[in-house]
């Protein structure tokens, strides 16, 4: 039996950003678990720069910038275990029942651990075609960026043929180019929407220097090909016809989703919008001693915000363990955020009173239409209490300052947040 | 094995096709002497028909009474429940409803409960809502009764054919993969079948090439039936969404169709289908916008909740539909052939009662049958969610680290079972073999995790596409 006050559920730029600040509170123990062969989490595999702008202070490429979290999660005293999976919670969570208990399996063994507290930083991951429910044959050459730059990245694989990037958000743009580096020819990304979702500066070097156009208003609507992937047929909404475009692969890109099985398995509530589990200003779930954090509650933003959030919510369980018990189990005020259309969710989503403002003092949402001039509105029960301009695009993120939580009244209801 | 070239020397029996059906045939001849071949056209065994079913160990409850489907379904079930266990086939004796939603299907249970019995099935019954919804507190609203078949049970299919290819060719049976049945003529009283591999000749030819019988059958001059390929698409749900639903739930079949199910597999996670939906493309195994969502409009219905949880897995089947209600088992002494054709979506189950049977055929026919000892089947990888897995096994562990090591996160799949699938007996082909062997990036990430390293995996075995 391994004995912790904190388990930290996966290595990624939260869980190890939570890792450092814990040990750099005084935690004594610190225990971060992460199933793959190195701890860093998707950075490890992301060749493109532009890690590390909010969280430290500089710039850098993806697999630097989770060598240095790596390093620096060591140098805090923080054990971090590799290959190591939690393979099971034991024992009820109702209740504050104490230590959280779960099984860990590696290499070396089956091993029983038990926590003071526990933080979930699983991360996310994209939707796959068939959870996209894409239909047509079922042959090889179909993935998500995921897979590609790990192929790529990770295993050194030169790809030939002609690709199509599902997909025009950030990371369509970086499955592209991780594409072209390794071979391959990208015929075009093509997005349902009207408009790209990423940065007009990719769109434009899409163009200018690979020369490749993004396909607006296009859906894939069938993927062709016996063993072998052999063409898309796509939909155009505008001039509502069909075409067939041949190609080798196709990628599927964004449409994030939480990894939270922990989380669902523990029994933690789960936010129907951003299909993680619901957690306070304070990062913990609906379950007494488990935290959540980084882009398993807010899928996905980038690594320097789910490292912030992991920082956040790393303070936020030194003082509930530096809480007598007594006073950690007193019944809490919670007030819900809740969000209307075509805003799809909101994290965190319920303010804990007396509490903490969220990360970084502000909440994240998405919406599913774009609205480029639209204003957040914030009312507790009809009262405004905040208003903010937002420009909405499907995929990216929003962002709402949250230094209003301090004047909301516990017992007016829910919060509600609108776009107009 | 596959790989090399067929022998021209003559065999006893050659079997064409290597799906369920084929592969029951070739282990139940090998328990006699006698030399035997199975030609596959694909690459692994299991690859056609096989594959893509509901995953079902039927009981035989609604089959016709007095058919020969009815019979061998009892008969192959009674032979595979003690088989599964000692092979390590994944299964679970969940039970089945088979539930009336109209008054019109609940008149109708009766007779429903009557078949059964005519099928020598006597332990279906009759429950009312309120029992059905107590089984079944997430079913959706307006069932109204219920008929409860508690021996219909869940398989692996893929474990299954294996499990038979594996005892067959350990006990000297030669199969012959990539091996496609071009045509047949008779020469010095044997026939001398032509093959993409060579030639191949045999005393018995043993027709069981699934949605390809018909062709084959016509070559013998058969005309008696036609293959009329049924494609069914389903959806597989995430393991999340498998403590929404304790058994199989059916609906009240139709003439045309047996409807569309919800139900539980072996690795844990809830199939939603099959559509019915007749095509002239043999090989049209794709999914469909029209058929999916009809699918998840079905789903809505018998368990709202199931539509809200993620699709991990959609794929598309063929079932061997002929003009006929009842299989095409056929015995032609005269010019030593045997058809073993129109096995519809029973086959999985029928399988070992199918091969029991045409053996006696052949011996009433003149083959020779002289024991030489029953052949061992082989303890199988367990694949499936309800035992103990390698990653959950101490002492597994302490053995040999691999079975410590996952690779695929989504369904746990360890580096140990994979490399024991790649130098296994019957090593898979391609990536989709590899799944079939272990479930490896099978999961709801598809490969987002694991993919790449389990590619590499693969890449490391010349023989193995990893793609």
């Amino acid at each position: 039996m391994v004995t912790t006050d904190v388990l930290v559920v996966g290595g990624g730029p939260a869980g190890l950003a939570a890792a450092i600040e814990l040990r750099r509170l005084g935690v004594p123990d610190v225990l971060v678990v992460d199933r793959e062969p190195e701890a860093g989490g998707v950075p490890r595999h992301c060749a493109h720069t532009g890690y590390g702008v909010r969280d430290l202070r500089r710039v850098m490429g993806g697999p630097a910038y989770a060598r240095h979290y790596r390093q620096a999660a060591s140098a805090a005293g923080a054990v971090v275990r590799t290959q190591t999976t939690l393979t099971d919670w034991v024992g009820p969570w109702s209740g504050d029942s104490g230590p959280v208990q779960a099984t860990l399996t590696s290499p070396t063994g089956i091993e029983a651990v038990q926590a003071s507290a526990v933080l979930l930083a699983t991360g996310c991951r994209e939707r796959p075609r068939a959870a996209r429910l894409v239909p047509g044959s079922r042959p090889a050459g179909v993935l998500t960026t995921g897979e590609l730059q790990q192929r790529v990245y990770l295993h050194g694989e030169r790809l030939t043929g002609r690709a199509i990037v599902v997909g025009a958000e950030h990371v369509s743009f970086s499955a592209m180019l991780t594409l072209a580096h390794a071979g391959a020819d990208v015929v075009a990304l093509v997005t349902e929407q009207r408009r790209h979702q990423s940065l007009a500066a990719f769109q434009l070097g899409a163009r200018l220097i690979w020369r490749v156009p993004v396909w607006t208003e296009t859906t894939v609507i069938e993927i062709l090909g016996r063993e072998r992937v052999s063409a898309v047929r796509l939909h155009d909404e505008q001039t509502e016809t069909d075409r067939t475009v041949p190609c080798d692969m196709v990628v599927f890109s964004a449409d994030w989703i939480p990894d939270s099985e922990q989380a669902r398995l523990a029994g933690a509530r789960m936010d129907p919008g951003s299909r993680g589990p619901i957690v306070d200003t304070a990062l913990l779930t609906s379950l007494p001693r488990l935290f959540a954090a980084g882009n398993l509650v807010h899928a996905a933003e980038t690594a320097d915000i789910a490292a912030l959030s992991g920082r956040h919510a790393a303070r936020q369980m030194a003082r509930f363990l530096a809480t007598p018990a007594d006073a950690a189990s007193e019944p809490r005020t919670t007030v819900p955020v809740t969000v209307g259309p075509p805003l799809q969710w909101i994290s965190p989503s319920v303010i804990r009173v007396p509490g903490p403002l969220p990360p970084r003092g502000r909440f994240v949402l998405r919406s599913k239409a774009s609205r480029p001039a639209s204003h957040l509105e914030v009312r507790q029960d009809g009262t405004l209490l905040h208003r903010e301009r937002a420009r909405l695009v499907p995929g990216r993120s929003v962002q709402l300052a949250a230094a209003w939580i301090t004047r909301i009244n516990p017992a007016s209801g829910p919060i509600h947040v609108d776009a107009r | 094995m596959g790989s090399s070239a067929p022998s021209a020397a003559p065999v006893d029996a050659l079997i064409i096709g290597a799906g369920v059906v084929g592969t029951a045939i070739a282990r139940a001849l090998a328990q006699y002497e006698l030399s035997c071949t199975v030609a596959e056209a694909g690459n692994d065994v299991g690859t056609g028909t096989t594959k893509a079913n509901t995953a079902i160990l039927h009981s035989g409850f609604d089959a016709v009474p007095g058919s020969l489907e009815s019979r061998l379904v009892r008969r192959g079930a009674e032979l595979l429940r003690p088989y599964a266990a000692q092979a390590g086939i994944p299964l679970e004796r969940t039970g089945a409803l088979l539930i009336a939603w109209t008054p019109e299907q609940a008149a109708q249970l009766p007779e429903i409960e009557d078949k059964a019995r005519a099928n020598g099935y006597l332990a279906a019954r009759q429950i009312p809502a309120d029992q059905l919804y107590a089984r079944e507190p997430h079913l959706g609203p307006g069932a109204l009764a219920a008929l409860e078949i508690p021996d219909e049970s869940i398989i692996c299919p893929w474990t299954t054919p294996l499990a038979y290819a594996i005892e067959a060719v350990q006990a000297g049976v030669r199969l012959e993969l990539r091996t496609r049945m071009l045509a047949v003529a008779l020469a010095d009283g044997m026939h001398e079948v032509r093959t993409s591999k060579g030639l191949l000749r045999c005393r018995w030819l043993i027709n069981a090439a699934g949605l390809e019988s018909d062709h084959i059958d016509a070559m013998f001059g058969g005309s008696t039936f036609t293959i009329q390929p049924r494609r069914g698409e389903l959806i597989v749900f995430d393991k999340l969404a498998r403590p929404l639903v304790n058994t199989i739930l059916l609906p009240v079949p139709t003439l045309q169709t047996k409807g569309v199910l919800v139900a539980p597999t072996v690795y844990g996670n809830v199939l939603l289908g099959p559509t019915a939906e007749d095509v002239p493309d043999r090989s049209d195994t794709a999914t469909t916008a029209a058929g999916l969502s009809s699918l998840l409009d079905s789903g809505r219905r018998i368990l709202p909740e199931l539509v809200e949880e993620e699709v991990t897995a959609t794929y598309a089947g063929l079932r061997a539909a002929t003009e006929h209600r009842d299989y095409q088992i056929r015995i032609d002494a005269g010019r030593r052939y045997v058809c073993v054709g129109g096995i519809r979506s029973t086959g999985l189950t029928a399988s070992l009662g199918i091969a029991e049977y045409v053996v006696e055929q052949l011996g009433a026919a003149g083959l020779t049958l002289k024991e030489r000892g029953a052949t061992v089947p082989p303890i199988m990888p367990y694949i499936g969610q309800a035992g103990t897995r390698p990653y959950q096994d101490p002492a597994r562990i302490a053995a040999d680290s691999a079975y410590g090591h996952i690779v695929c996160h989504c369904e746990r799949v360890t580096r140990g079972e994979i490399l024991d699938a790649l130098a296994g007996p019957l090593p898979p082909a391609d990536l989709d073999g590899l799944r079939r062997r272990t479930r490896a990036a099978n999961g709801r990430c598809q490969g987002f995790y694991c993919g790449a390293t389990v590619a590499s995996l693969l890449r490391d075995r010349a023989d193995v596409r990893s793609w």
